[in-house]
């Protein structure tokens, strides 16, 4: 139906009346049921999505104010404001007018006036330049900038639980990226829901990384290849290495077969300067370093195990690895850092292992944590490890010729700067990044970053040398930058840290040479008189001051007498508080010695008396030692 | 009394490296010269404006100081110019080292 019509009727006569409202229940006047037939023609829609706005109703309109209107003149003003009945062209005019100005009273004052400061100024030049440059051939003094640094990004683990950093790497093309891997290495840690992924970082944006590695086992070092910016080379928890390239996704490009690959964790991985540029090596805590081609992994080009005894070399007795060094510029040679504690400087080009191991050097109490030749004084290299980082010079075996101090927390890793040849930087388990110039001062860091609360794990530094990355326990990087003064090199730098290095080299050298010496006349008397050495020895303090010694063996009458003597200072030494011994002959560190006499024998470098006849004349040399 | 002018100014010229000298009025136009005519009119332009220009600086900066004289040192000269109300001398002189 389509309209709905309801007709009611009024008589004419009733038009106007007063309507008299009555009550009236509900009429039905038509009923129309629905149609269910209908429905058939309509489809359900649920939900219907209508647009509703609410907003102040706003109009726009154009309107153009009258603008100011500019022009562009020039004017070429070539002589004075001439007035204007004065014709420039005319010459008489000019001069006419020119004499005219010059019979001024005003112009004769001025002028005499003016000359008088103008004559001072011309005799003064005359007399001297005052502008001349002083000191022009000198240098200009470096200022003292007061050495500064401060956090310029922090970087975050990006999974949870987090897990700590074990290496930073940057890109290779301007360093504008940062390649951090992430491993929990504590043995058989059973963390629920971590991840094994590390990241490749923009420097810039610090909120979300780059790209992100999600290889199967964590990787435990990472390292960007330099010549390619894509590729990258990873050693991983389980022993294997992985080739990664940023262009194809997240997952390895190709991983080492796990049977030929190590039995540790591997712990650093670095590329290797060779033609292809696909060649790389890597080295783990089982004691095996082995060199690889990214073009196949399946087996490693060459093994070697850092077994340091002549006979044939077995894993059984291999130093684990814990530390590699390799610098582009000298291609055959390497140098790798142990858990033991020594560095071997190694010959790729060795023919037998012994061969291959060329210099040990006996280098900390504890792992070797870091390793790095000096960028400009490729002989020199820095180890860092237990509470110390030393500087070894490759000439000197037998000990570092510098080192600092003792710390009170755990060095964890270190790096020289690249561009400040005297500089280097030195990570600390409570958290504090240390900045070491040697030329400034060797006692102690000349500057102290608390970067942050965890222990700091890794570093790396940036080749502009302002910027360095560290990685702490929790899995934060932290770009930190560093003063003006921390990062650029002195023209007189270089000079100075090689006489340094000379010098500290010559005195190692010479302790050498005097421990050499007294060993092998050592050995000399030892051949002699086997009998003296023991009773030497039991003189020197294994028992007890004072005791019965058999003194039948000295022949020589001053022999004898030194040792009455000796035992006299003994027994009135000792009944005081022990002091120092200065009369006491001492022996070197090959003769172990109980510390029941205090105090315990000085350190190896100390020079022993030759021959107890020189005694007295040594006891002076001695004394004037200390 | 022009003569005494004209003595000064003939002294100053003789001085040692003196090359030139100018008078020029406060409108621009060069009073007296011992330059010739097409670079006595460059000065007289040039270090005009640049005189006060000067002026205005340093009365700008304390409105109770004022520019007392000018040097402009360059390679090859020294330009001196001695200011006043009405007028300016401008004195070219060469180095003597």
């Amino acid at each position: 139906m389509d309209t709905i019509t309801f007709a009611y009727q009024k008589k004419r006569s009733e038009f106007g009346k007063q309507c008299m409202f009555s009550d009236k229940g509900p009429d039905l006047i038509d009923n129309y049921p629905s149609n269910p037939k209908l429905i058939r023609n309509y489809i359900l829609k649920d939900p219907i999505g209508r647009a509703t706005q609410c907003a102040p109703v706003q109009a726009e309109h154009y309107l153009n104010t009258t603008r100011a209107e500019y022009s562009n003149a020039i004017m070429n003003h070539i002589e004075g404001g001439w007035p204007k009945d004065v014709n420039t062209a005319d010459e008489e005019q000019t001069k006419r007018y020119r004499r005219k100005v010059e019979k001024d009273e005003a112009f004769h004052h001025t002028v005499m006036q003016l000359c008088r400061n103008m004559e001072n100024c011309i005799l003064q030049n005359n007399a001297i330049n005052i502008y001349q440059q002083y000191f022009s051939d000198v240098e200009p003094t470096p200022l003292v900038e007061r050495s500064s640094a401060r956090t310029v990004n922090v970087y975050q683990d990006q999974s949870t639980p987090t897990r700590p950093v074990t290496h930073i790497s940057w890109s290779p093309d301007n360093q504008t990226k940062l390649a951090v891997s992430h491993c929990n290495l504590t043995f058989q840690a059973v963390v629920p829901n971590q991840t094994n992924y590390s990241y490749i970082w923009e420097v810039e944006n610090p909120n979300l990384p780059l790209h992100t590695l999600r290889p199967e086992h964590p990787i435990v070092c990472l390292e960007y290849n330099q010549k390619d910016p894509n590729s990258l080379v990873s050693g991983m928890f389980n022993g294997q290495v992985a080739v990664w390239d940023m262009r194809k996704g997240h997952e390895p490009v190709e991983l080492s077969v796990i049977e030929n690959s190590y039995r540790d964790p591997v712990h650093n991985v670095l590329w290797i300067n060779s033609k292809s540029g696909t060649e790389f090596f890597g080295s783990s805590t089982d004691g095996q370093v082995k060199w690889w081609d990214t073009r196949k992994l399946s087996e490693p080009t060459e093994t070697l195990i850092i077994d340091l005894s002549k006979e044939e070399q077995t894993m059984a007795n291999a130093l684990g690895a814990s530390c590699l060094e390799y610098e582009p510029t000298i291609p055959t040679r390497f140098m790798v850092g142990t858990e033991q504690g020594k560095v071997i400087s190694c010959n790729r080009k060795g023919k037998t292992p012994q061969e291959k191991m060329v210099g040990k050097f006996s280098a900390h109490y504890g792992p070797v944590l870091a390793l790095q030749r000096n960028p400009a004084f490729l002989k020199n290299f820095l180890t860092v490890g237990d509470w110390t980082a030393r500087i070894w010079s490759e000439d000197c075996k037998e000990s570092s010729i510098m080192w600092t101090s003792f710390h009170k927390a755990l060095l964890t890793d270190g790096a020289w700067s690249p561009t400040r040849l005297s500089v280097f930087f030195t990570t600390r388990s409570d958290g504090i990044l240390d900045v070491w110039d040697i030329l400034q001062q060797q006692k102690q860091a000349c500057l102290g970053v608390k970067v942050c609360d965890e222990a700091l794990r890794c570093i790396r530094t940036h080749d502009a040398g302002r910027l360095v990355a560290v990685g702490n326990q929790k899995g934060t990087t932290y770009l930190v930058e560093f003063s003006e003064n921390l990062s650029m090199s002195n023209k007189n730098d270089k000079m100075l840290l090689t006489a340094m290095f000379e010098r500290e080299s010559k005195r190692e050298k010479i302790l050498e040479a005097r421990n050499r010496e007294i060993r092998l006349k050592l050995k000399a008397r030892s051949g002699v008189a086997l009998v003296e050495e023991p009773t030497q020895e039991a003189a020197e303090g294994e028992e007890e001051p004072g005791e019965e010694i058999p003194v039948d063996a000295f022949f020589d009458s001053s022999v004898k007498q030194a040792e009455a003597e000796f035992y006299l200072c003994i027994e009135a030494e000792t009944a005081p508080p022990p002091e120092e011994f200065p009369e006491e002959p001492e022996m070197i560190a090959e003769i172990d010695e109980e510390p029941v006499e205090p105090p315990p024998p000085e350190p190896p470098v100390e020079p022993a008396p030759p021959k107890k006849e020189k005694k007295g004349k040594e006891k002076g040399g001695k004394k004037k030692k200390k | 009394m022009s003569n005494e002018v004209e003595e000064t100014m003939k002294r100053i010229q003789s001085h040692k490296g003196v090359v030139g000298t100018i008078v020029v009025n406060s409108e621009g136009i060069p009073i007296k010269t011992t330059l010739d005519n097409t670079t006595t009119v460059q000065y007289a332009g040039l270090i005009s404006s640049l005189a006060d220009k000067a002026r205005s600086v340093v009365r700008d900066l304390d409105p109770s100081n004022d520019l007392t004289f000018l040097r402009i040192r360059s390679k090859k000269h020294e330009i001196m110019v001695a200011p006043d109300k009405e007028f300016i001398l401008i004195v070219v002189q060469s180095p003597t080292d």
